[in-house]
């Protein structure tokens, strides 16, 4: 199934001035990337930014209204029935008849891709191992846990085998040792060669699972880079110390070749320095503890995403209290 | 690929089995109206009726037998029109993009549908008209077995057309609108009038002018001339009003409700293409 791309840095997904607007309402503001084969690519973005529409119309349930999108060589416009069938898809709301069993659930997504029964039955039992839902096969998914029920979704995605897996806020509403779990499993898949395109307004997921990371808001890329590079724009760690002579570590630190600046607070000192904090904090306790100045507290800060985040879109990531609801906002927005 | 309405067929009919109490109640309603208005309007008209003479040549039914055929009509007519609902809930809960998003063909999801649809009036048809003879409806009353085959065969022939007018227009309401109580509430009040401005409790014979000539029309009345004729005979004599169906009333009947279902099916094609589903 998979298109005429080969192995290494060519694009599988390649979007060039994507445009999508609702009515006067651009959602998605002329956005270019690409995804390398292989690769976890994610949309970080608050809610509203245009992560959904985007995906949307990458899968097709969406016109293509401007620009240009080719997943696996098939152009998304004029090509969907292609594109169909080249990816799997995980909805960002649950998206599971309840009065299915689970087995029935992945019986009728092969069938609906045309599988044989075969191979249909063959995949069946192998992912119902992967995400270890085996012995739940005949329990209706009304009765699961929503864990399992995202599980049995990702399972759904991979019956096709699809080159490209779309996973729409793939862990939204999970408990935190679900989501670790699931994590490892998008990482399994990724593993064996599916390449995952990824929305998530979760700042940790962006960082622990990406390859690399497009910041998206109001409807527009601002940045895209690994999590590494995008954490390293804004530089340095920082440490936070109290002592028994602040104003002496201060003097003590200023001279120390790794240390950028020092800013003094009410009780300790804080130092922003250019390379590893980790690395470089056994040396500073030395340092002190060498002159007589007594360590009281310490503490290490490194960059987050949320900081990332914050500088590049000048905001905290909004609450979704505080959004219209998607749906809502959507239909409000056709009329 | 070429069996994907067949998918969609599989998945509606494990539902349709699986909804146990929905099923029971589909199948047990008519079996009430039969039971209790039907014996109670049947022992009140046949005894008035039992004075009266016969037409010559005309077979005299009882009024079960006669209004048996009106709710085998009825049965297809509710399950059609609220067969939208699943449509709706399908909609709203995302189920609808699993389906859309994939390369099953928009025809296919059609008539995978559309089969399901019919497939269940013909459960709820042939369930009736087995307990209709049971507490004593003279259906196929005296013919010879190949005539009975026939007359069933005509009666889902006719069922089938019906059921899929009506499964097009509660598609058509179903995308269009938001809340399943809203859906309940048009569809409630759009059984009122199709069911009483028809012919299937009483003969629409004496009905004043414009009332009639709507009855006329109504594709429930089209349904049950067929399903009468074809169940009791092209000539029989009920409440006190003859019943004497040609071959080409019947065929007309028929193309009146080919004529609905692709009105139906233009509509619901219509509001199909202007529905966004994400």
């Amino acid at each position: 199934m998979a298109g005429p791309v080969a192995a290494g840095d060519i694009p599988i997904i390649s979007v060039e001035n994507l445009e999508h607007r609702y009515g006067d309402f651009k959602a998605v503001d002329g956005i270019s990337f690409s995804v390398k084969k292989g690769e976890i690519f994610s949309f970080l973005g608050p809610n509203g930014a245009g992560k959904s529409t985007a995906i949307n119309v990458l899968i097709t349930l969406l016109n293509l209204q401007k620009g240009k999108a080719t997943i696996a060589g098939h152009d998304v416009k004029t090509d969907p029935q292609k594109i169909r069938e080249s990816i799997g898809i995980v909805f960002q709301d649950i998206t599971l008849d309840r009065d299915m069993t689970v087995w029935e659930i992945l019986e009728f997504h092969g069938r609906l891709y045309g599988m044989p029964l075969a191979e249909r039955r063959e995949r069946i039992e192998e992912l119902l191992k992967l995400v270890q839902l085996d012995a739940k096969r005949n329990e209706l998914t009304k009765k699961l846990s929503g864990g399992m029920k995202r599980r049995l979704e990702i399972a759904r995605g991979l019956m096709t085998r699809p080159p490209v897996l779309f996973l729409d806020e793939p862990t939204i509403g999970l408990d935190p040792q679900t989501r670790m779990r699931m994590w490892e499993y998008i990482r399994g898949v990724n593993r064996e060669g599916t390449t995952i395109f990824l929305t998530t307004h979760y700042m940790d997921e962006a960082d622990q699972l990406s390859d690399r990371i497009s910041i998206i808001d109001h409807g527009r890329i601002v940045v895209t880079g690994t999590p590494w590079q995008l954490k390293n724009t804004l530089g340095q760690d920082l440490i936070y110390l109290e002592t028994s002579d602040n104003p002496a570590a201060r003097r003590l630190l200023e001279s120390h070749p790794s240390v950028r600046e020092i800013t003094e607070k009410k009780q300790g000192i804080i130092l922003m320095v250019n390379e590893d904090g980790t690395r470089l904090l056994p040396g500073v306790i030395d340092m002190l503890r060498e002159n007589g100045v007594a360590i009281s507290t310490i503490n290490l800060k490194k960059p987050t995403m949320d900081d990332v985040f914050v500088f590049y879109t000048g905001k905290e990531i909004r609450d979704e209290g505080q959004q219209p609801a998607r749906g809502g906002f959507l239909r409000a927005a056709r009329h | 690929m070429q069996d994907g309405f067949l998918t969609i067929y599989w998945r509606d009919m494990i539902r349709f089995v699986r909804f146990k109490t929905l099923l029971v109640s589909s199948l047990l309603q008519p079996a009430l109206w039969l039971a209790f208005f039907g014996i109670a309007m049947a022992s009140n008209f046949d005894a008035i009726m039992a004075g009266m003479p016969v037409p010559e040549g005309a077979k005299a039914v009882g009024y079960l037998t006669f209004m048996g055929c009106g709710i085998i009509a009825m049965t297809t007519l509710f399950t059609s029109l609220f067969s939208g609902i699943v449509i709706l809930f399908d909609k709203n809960w995302g189920l609808m993009r699993e389906i859309l998003a994939s390369p099953v063909s928009r025809n296919h999801i059609i008539i995978g549908i559309a089969l399901s649809g019919v497939t269940k009036s013909f459960i709820q048809a042939i369930i009736i008209m087995g307990f209709g003879v049971l507490i004593g409806a003279a259906f196929f009353a005296g013919v010879a077995p190949l005539q009975i085959v026939i007359g069933i065969t005509g009666v889902l022939a006719f069922v089938a057309m019906f059921a899929l007018g009506f499964l097009f227009l509660s598609a058509a309401i179903a995308i269009s609108m938001e809340s399943p109580e809203g859906l309940q509430g048009v569809m409630t009040l759009l059984t009122m009038p199709i069911f009483f401005a028809s012919n299937a409790l009483y003969p629409i014979n004496n009905f004043p002018e414009i009332l009639r000539v709507i009855s006329a029309y109504n594709p429930m009345t089209l349904l049950i001339n067929g399903i009468r004729y074809f169940a009791i005979g092209p000539d029989f004599y009920a409440l006190g009003h003859q019943y004497a169906f040609t071959q080409e009333d019947i065929l007309l009947s028929f193309l009146g409700l080919v004529l609905f279902t692709a009105i139906m099916f233009a509509l619901a094609w219509w509001r199909f293409r202007k529905a966004v589903v994400t």
